[in-house]
């Protein structure tokens, strides 16, 4: 048969020669091998205290933005929950009222903001989609529950917090 | 004989003081370098993989054998039902008994006097010194034995079984190989052999028994591996086939136990190694050493040489364990009586005829 690569190697079944028979030759050989990797850079990260660098396209849990002011930019308009392909986002939209123009920066927004993050394959597509620049993904790792309802971002967990106002 | 002494009405308090304190040491030092022996495996090996090891618990994670120990203390205790709870029971304790019985016969040092007593670092200098340890030494498979056997457990008598063939078939060669080194020697007592082992030259010649009998040397070592049930024979406890061997039924200490039983029985066999043939408590220079310092100090020079001995042999040990694969269960048997039993006896016959034909002239 015709190799694909010539990276294979015939195992070798011929009868072992004397110094392998005595097996210190090759004992010797690994330890060798084993006593160098003691002078080798570690691989482990020591995870808290020193964290890996994210490349810079990292795609981790999503924010819902804010303008200058401070008011909420999503619209609700559902260009995100219509590109997602894995169908995890869910939102209602509301109209503005008068009296909180300080709070949306639309007529329209979205009363209720909801990402399955079960469902969410962080392919950042809500990202691109997004006319108004509201929703982003960071470089934060979604962490880990103890039940399926907390893996449901509310906008509360979405939002990011209102730089005008305080504590 | 102490009885009789009492009865008679004079005994020596001091003796027994200084025998009572020195067992304590002896006992609570094997227990505390066992303990980071635990601690020192897990960094071997994680540095021979490139990895950092336990790192939390404590400084460079040196309480890790502490939580560990009070982990395994805190754990539920489960004695199968089916299992014969005596000897079930029995077989740690076995285990650990033996292991901490044969640091009675060690020379730890030169003997050193205080207030006009002579005081030697040797609990017992019996004259059968070798033969003690390895009377206990082949008791300690009965630990193994009978808790694998009274575990009920198919797994735990198989590793039993194999546990018992494997000590008996490398005691052979490691006894063998042993009597072409009492030959030179012409003593069992530990003691005698160490100090003929005195300094690191004499008469144009290493005085440790390493260079006079480095083949043995090779058997002896190959038969501790296996006596210890450490890998590349760690056959009766080996996860692919035995799941855990002859402790899977253990649990909380009992297994603590059969697991710290291992690591004294680790230590003590580096000792022996060191004592026979590393020349013991015995460095280069130190007659030179002995005139330049107070006694009780060149004692404890003497201990810390040993000690730095038993530690490298312990780090060797490990590395073996982490470098080399596990034997099959008959290439164990082929290597232990088709190749070690006949070198040994080879060595043995050389060795006799080299002190026959040049050494007695």
């Amino acid at each position: 048969m015709e190799k694909l690569t010539n990276r294979s190697v015939q195992v070798d079944r011929s009868p072992m020669t004397v110094s392998e028979r005595m097996y210190l030759p090759g004992i010797i050989k690994g330890m060798g091998i084993t006593i160098g990797h003691v002078f080798k850079k570690k691989a482990t990260v020591s995870y808290p205290e020193e964290k890996r660098p994210f490349s810079p396209v990292f795609r981790g849990l999503h924010i819902l933005n804010r303008d200058e002011q401070g008011r909420e930019r999503c619209t609700a308009c559902g260009l995100c929950a219509l590109a997602c392909p894995a169908e995890a986002i869910t939102m209602e939209a509301a109209e503005r009222k008068p009296g909180e123009e300080n709070l949306y920066r639309e007529e329209k927004y979205a009363a209720k903001y909801e990402i399955n993050m079960l469902r969410c394959i962080f392919c950042g597509y809500c990202e691109e989609a997004c006319p108004k620049d509201a929703v982003y993904l960071t470089e934060t790792v979604m962490p880990a529950n103890y039940n399926r309802k907390s893996f449901i971002y509310k906008k509360d967990d979405l939002l990011i917090p209102n730089p005008n106002k305080q504590g | 004989m102490l009885l009789l002494q009492a009865a008679a009405g004079h005994v020596d308090w001091g003796f027994i003081i200084e025998k009572v304190i020195l067992i304590t040491v002896i006992l609570f030092g094997s227990l505390g370098i066992a303990m980071y022996a635990t601690w020192a495996e897990r960094k071997v090996a994680a540095i021979m993989q490139d990895r950092i090891g336990p790192s939390r618990a404590g400084i460079f994670g040196l309480a890790q054998p502490l939580a560990d120990g009070i982990k395994l203390f805190f754990k539920e205790e489960i004695i199968p039902d089916r299992s014969t709870r005596f000897i079930f029971i029995l077989g740690p304790c076995l285990a650990m008994l033996t292991a901490t019985m044969t640091s009675a016969v060690m020379p730890w040092g030169p003997d050193f006097t205080i207030g006009g007593r002579t005081i030697a670092l040797q609990v017992a200098d019996i004259n059968i010194g070798i033969l003690f340890v390895f009377g206990v030494v082949s008791l300690g498979v009965y630990g193994v034995m009978l808790g694998g056997w009274a575990s009920n457990n198919k797994f735990s008598l198989l590793s039993s079984i194999r546990a018992a063939s494997q000590a008996i078939s490398y005691e052979l060669a490691m006894g063998i190989s042993l009597i072409a080194l009492l030959m030179m020697t012409g003593s069992l007592s530990l003691r005698d052999i160490v100090q003929q082992q005195h300094g690191f030259w004499h008469d144009g010649y290493f005085s440790w028994n390493f260079f006079k009998q480095p083949l043995g040397f090779i058997i002896f070592l190959t038969c501790s591996f296996a006596e210890l049930n450490r890998a590349p024979f760690d056959l009766p406890e080996c996860e692919s086939e035995l799941n855990m061997g002859y402790h899977q039924e253990y649990s909380s200490m009992k297994l603590g136990f059969y697991l710290f039983a291992e690591y004294i029985n680790m230590f003590v066999s580096s000792a022996i190694i060191c004592t026979l043939f590393f020349g013991g408590y015995n460095f280069p220079f130190m007659d030179q050493v002995m005139q330049a310092v107070p006694p009780v100090l060149f004692s404890a020079i003497c201990i810390m040489a040993l000690m730095t001995k038993i530690v490298f042999m312990i780090l060797f040990f490990m590395a073996v364990r982490w470098t080399l694969p596990r034997f099959r269960y008959d290439q164990l048997m082929r290597l232990g009586w088709r190749s070690l039993i006949p070198l040994a006896l080879v060595n043995m016959v050389v060795t006799g005829g080299v002190i026959l034909w040049t050494l007695k002239k």
